[in-house]
């Protein structure tokens, strides 16, 4: 097998050593009757070829993003991923490294998780910001528990405008620990009256920005509120590349900002590996959950990195840590610091509004159009449609003519009487062809 | 002879070949190849940009007044400047790739690059997990075929594939238990989960986070779980243990039949954490050993890269009784087709969502081509071949270091004390410094914390017999420096990698997080 290297004569020559008479006897704690004498009733070896020609076989039957006019969003992105990154992040020093336990010979990672942390800081317009969570839901419901520590309260007040999966998260982990959820139903057009829900109990207010459907969201008024009743406001985004252009989170008040890091260096992947984005003011600091890359200096006093505050994670507190995770992105977040360093300021606020341009592009078009409505007063790159008929089934009409045109509200959303919604999402990889293929597959679909 | 920075011999002439001592300060800090590297922030400016976007023409925005106007503070950096930086930075890393990786409970194996360029394929890396479930029949076959492997290799009756990690993965396997007891009523009084004190801290934590009370179980003197300990904590306020299998001393438990029987028996279910699967993959199936749930982390013993952190993915294996529970999304066979079952309406039972969309795709195309290319006869050799290293690593050092409960067979890992470096005032992080001068990335230390001062090393199946008989002959020369009580070799360790030792409780005590930009002078 050709990534075991033993050799039978190794293998001999070692049990030896050990004082085994054979791999068997290393085994023979498990007990007798459980023991399988036989191989698994599942195929033998395949050679590189044979893998190969298997999986790309199942890669050929998928219809991918860069193949065909392509406007789907709701919650992951497609952009354009430049070609240094994904050869950066395939050097074998970071991706075959492990977590930087060994801080003296893990600098390479340290440094760019510091990097990292002070890139997301700024986005976010935050004071400090983790090594990384698994994705934006996670990050979102362990924003709602950061919170309940924070407030000493348990209810937490969900916007109908947050991603949905991202709010049935919270609610499957609240109803665990019997923790007050209050969810506002869908709010297609922003409307909804948040601050008047917040209580006394209230441990936080989650709201995303741009929102599910793409509204875009003023949260000062409602940091303001949630001030002054002591709880913390949480403000979600799904779309990063939306902080180039778009007020960021940190300015209106927010106390934790969380959001999914995808759409900056990372792959569609059909929804993971991800990147959660977390950060937070900084007097939160010690109540946050994962890792937290810190400067500090070497038995010389050259500068250097080490993870910190460690003993807020489980493998110190155990079970009175701010949070169980332990592997969390790294991969991934370096896939976002490198393209956010390659875009630099500048090319970040181009992108930005290169994304934003194109939807307006988008929504002139599609506005212009019989049948179809664009609900949105603001939206950044992405927005809801309203067709006549079901919108699933004319998404599913578009698939069939090469376009894939967006995401059915019902397809997250079932039972809600949005079955004609679609969300519509555009980025800098749209082309004016593109557009008018959508429009005139929608002409038939709608 | 070791050449030690303190003692410089500046100013003297030296031929070529002479062996020296000599340590001159750089003007540029660098040190030959190893390359003193700025941060983007000090590199970057903030009109660069290594990406080429055109500004796009005029128009009237949507964005209702909601323009961010202020600077961000973001560096960029050229194509040429941002290659450069990284891979200077990767060149401070230790890497699989570079040497052994021997950190026990991790699992550091090798990264097989076909899974890396079979994930990278348009079919599965650019699709949308919302796009028409029409347009991705080979994903969700893929995602199916990969279940069948982990239900088969586990002997369980279903596999939840949304978790992304291993401790994500015992809070799925641990909600799907309190699922199930609230479904019998129990849900008031069923409070209590058993964990023993060997095991990883995520199983507290992840106890606790869903509102669980954790009790611990003492590990008897041979390093198990004894099944009398757990059956005299059995009770109806008991809602489940929480056992690493083999456990955190690279033992396998002994009893475990035996404790799976009794927590069955006391109503409660058998959660185990699957962290080390990779020893007895191939050779037992944990279904039949008792357990109800188990979470697999493929970026262990499938080998998809850990990547600096991560990302990670932990599927959790479930039993009859639990798979009514399992979050959404799911994939279920409709006629000739599998179909993404996504919401609760379709799944009464189930105990909710756990994340967004449908798992980590990239890392299961990387453990399906690792399943397939290893078969079913590949999985269990690699298991055995691992098994074999890390006795052979055992029986190599023994003489040397003392092991906390006796010199007995191993799996996966073998984990060492500091009761034999005692006598040398040398601590456990003193020899790990130590290693890495010698080029080896250190064992897992202070953990497991049933073992004072711990090593825990876990060779894996990917070092061939050449590679563990130098890291054996290291081992062993350390140890016997530190015998002699040559301290120096160890006290200030490393000498040779890119940084000393780092002052973690400065970095603790006022934390600097991130970069600022520094004051005028």
């Amino acid at each position: 097998m050709r990534y075991l290297p033993l050799t039978a004569d190794d293998r001999s020559d070692m049990l030896a050593r050990v004082g085994a008479a054979d791999i068997d006897a290393l085994f023979s704690d498990i007990p007798a009757d459980k023991r399988l004498e036989h191989p698994l009733d599942l195929p033998m070896r395949k050679s590189e070829m044979e893998v190969e020609r298997l999986l790309a076989g199942l890669a050929a039957k998928n219809i991918a993003a860069g193949s065909v006019p392509f406007f789907v969003g709701a919650g992951a992105y497609k952009h354009h991923i430049p070609a240094s990154v994904d050869h950066l992040i395939q050097r074998s020093e970071f991706l075959t490294s492990y977590t930087p336990y060994q801080a003296e010979i893990a600098q390479g990672t340290l440094q760019y998780i510091f990097e990292f942390q002070t890139q997301v800081a700024a986005l976010t317009g935050m004071d400090v910001a983790n090594a990384s969570m698994y994705d934006g839901s996670t990050a979102t419901l362990e924003a709602v528990l950061m919170a309940h520590r924070v407030t000493g309260r348990g209810k937490a007040i969900l916007s109908g405008g947050l991603h949905p999966h991202y709010a049935e998260v919270v609610r499957t982990s609240c109803a665990m620990t019997g923790d007050a959820v209050v969810s506002l139903p869908p709010d297609v057009f922003a409307a909804e009256d948040l601050a008047g829900l917040v209580d006394a109990q209230t441990a936080c207010v989650v709201v995303q920005s741009p929102d599910f459907f793409g509204n875009l969201r003023d949260l000062a008024g409602l940091a303001a509120i949630c001030q002054e009743k002591g709880a913390l406001l949480i403000a979600v985004f799904t779309e990063a590349v939306s902080l180039g252009l778009v007020t960021p989170p940190g300015a209106m008040g927010a106390d934790i900002v969380v959001g999914e890091g995808q759409s900056i260096g990372n792959p569609l992947s059909f929804g993971g590996p991800y990147v959660g984005l977390f950060a937070a003011k900084a007097k939160y600091v010690r109540q946050m959950p994962g890792r937290l890359c810190g400067q500090t200096v070497d038995a010389e006093g050259r500068r250097g990195f080490v993870l910190t505050l460690s003993t807020r994670e489980q493998h110190i507190r155990r079970d009175k840590a701010t949070s169980n995770i332990c592997t969390n992105s790294g991969l991934c977040c370096l896939a976002f610091t490198i393209h956010l360093a390659l875009l630099g300021e500048a090319g970040l606020r181009r992108l930005a509004r290169i994304n934003h341009a194109n939807a307006v592009k988008l929504a002139e078009l599609l506005e212009a159009m019989p049948g179809v409505e664009v609900l949105n007063k603001t939206f950044f790159n992405e927005f809801t449609i309203r067709v006549q008929g079901d919108g699933a089934r004319a998404v599913e009409s578009l698939a069939a003519k090469g376009v894939l045109g967006g995401v059915p509200v019902s397809r997250l959303l079932p039972g809600a009487g949005l079955d004609d919604l679609i969300l519509v999402a555009s980025s800098e990889v749209n082309t004016d062809e593109d557009r008018a293929a959508l429009a005139d597959a929608l002409q038939g679909a709608v | 002879m070791l050449n030690r920075p303190e003692h410089p011999t500046q100013g003297r002439s030296m031929q070529a070949g002479e062996a020296t001592s000599l340590e001159i300060e750089t003007f540029t800090s660098n040190r030959g190849l190893a390359i003193e590297e700025g941060l983007i922030f000090e590199i970057g400016r903030p009109e660069v940009s290594g990406v080429d976007l055109d500004e796009p023409a005029p128009f009237k925005d949507r964005l209702g007044g909601f323009e961010r106007k202020d600077p961000i503070g973001l560096p960029g950096l050229s194509e040429p400047e941002a290659m450069r930086h990284y891979v200077r930075l990767s060149q401070k890393n230790y890497a699989i790739d570079t040497g052994i990786f021997p950190l026990g409970s991790c699992t550091m194996k090798h990264n097989p690059r076909l899974n890396e360029a079979l994930a990278r394929r348009p079919g599965f890396a650019d699709i949308h997990p919302l796009q028409p479930q029409s347009t991705v029949p080979g994903a969700l076959e893929l995602i199916g075929e990969l279940a069948h492997w982990l239900m088969e290799m586990t002997g369980m009756a279903a596999v939840a594939m949304s978790p992304k990690a291993g401790a994500h993965g015992e809070a799925c396997g641990m909600m799907a238990i309190k699922a199930a007891i609230a479904a019998k009523g129990e849900g008031a009084t069923r409070k209590i989960v058993l964990v023993p004190d060997s095991a990883h801290g995520t199983n507290p934590a992840t106890a606790t986070r869903l509102g669980f009370e954790v009790r611990s179980v003492p590990v008897r003197g041979d390093g198990t779980v004894d099944a009398a300990e757990v059956e005299s904590r059995l009770g109806p306020e008991v809602a489940a243990i929480m056992l690493t299998n083999p456990n955190t001393c690279g033992l396998f438990e002994r009893d475990i039949v035996a404790i799976a029987a009794a927590v069955h028996a006391a109503g409660a279910y058998f959660y185990c954490d699957g962290a080390n699967f990779n020893a007895i993959a191939g050779k037992t199936r944990p279904g039949d050993l008792g357990v109800d749930a188990m979470h697999i982390n493929l970026h262990k013993t499938f080998s998809t890269p850990h990547g600096g952190g991560g990302p990670g993915a932990g599927p959790v294996v479930l039993s009859a009784l639990l798979a009514p529970f399992a979050p959404i999304p799911f994939l279920r066979r409709d006629g000739d087709g599998l179909r993404l079952v996504e919401h609760l309406d379709e799944a009464p039972d189930s105990f909710g969502r756990i994340s967004a969309f449908h798992g980590q795709m990239g890392m299961f195309v990387r453990a399906l081509a690792y399943m397939l290319s290893h078969g079913a006869d590949g999985l269990r050799q690699a298991s055995e071949d691992a098994v074999l290293n890390a006795n052979y690593i055992r029986a190599s050092l023994k003489d040397l270091m003392s092991q906390p409960f006796g010199d007995q067979r191993c799996m996966h890992e073998v984990l060492f004390d500091d009761a034999w470096l005692k006598p040398t005032g040398l601590s456990t992080l003193d020899f790990a410094k130590a290693m890495i001068d010698e080029g080896f990335h250190p064992m897992t230390i202070y953990f497991p914390l049933v073992a004072h001062g711990a090593m825990l090393i876990e060779p894996t199946e990917s070092e061939s017999k050449a590679s563990l008989d130098l890291f054996i002959a290291t081992l062993r020369d350390l140890a016997m420096a530190a015998r002699r009580g040559e301290t120096e070799r160890f006290i200030g360790a490393p000498f040779y990698a890119p940084r000393r030792r780092l002052d973690e409780t400065r970095a603790a005590r006022s934390p600097i997080l991130k970069w600022t930009k520094p004051a005028p002078r």
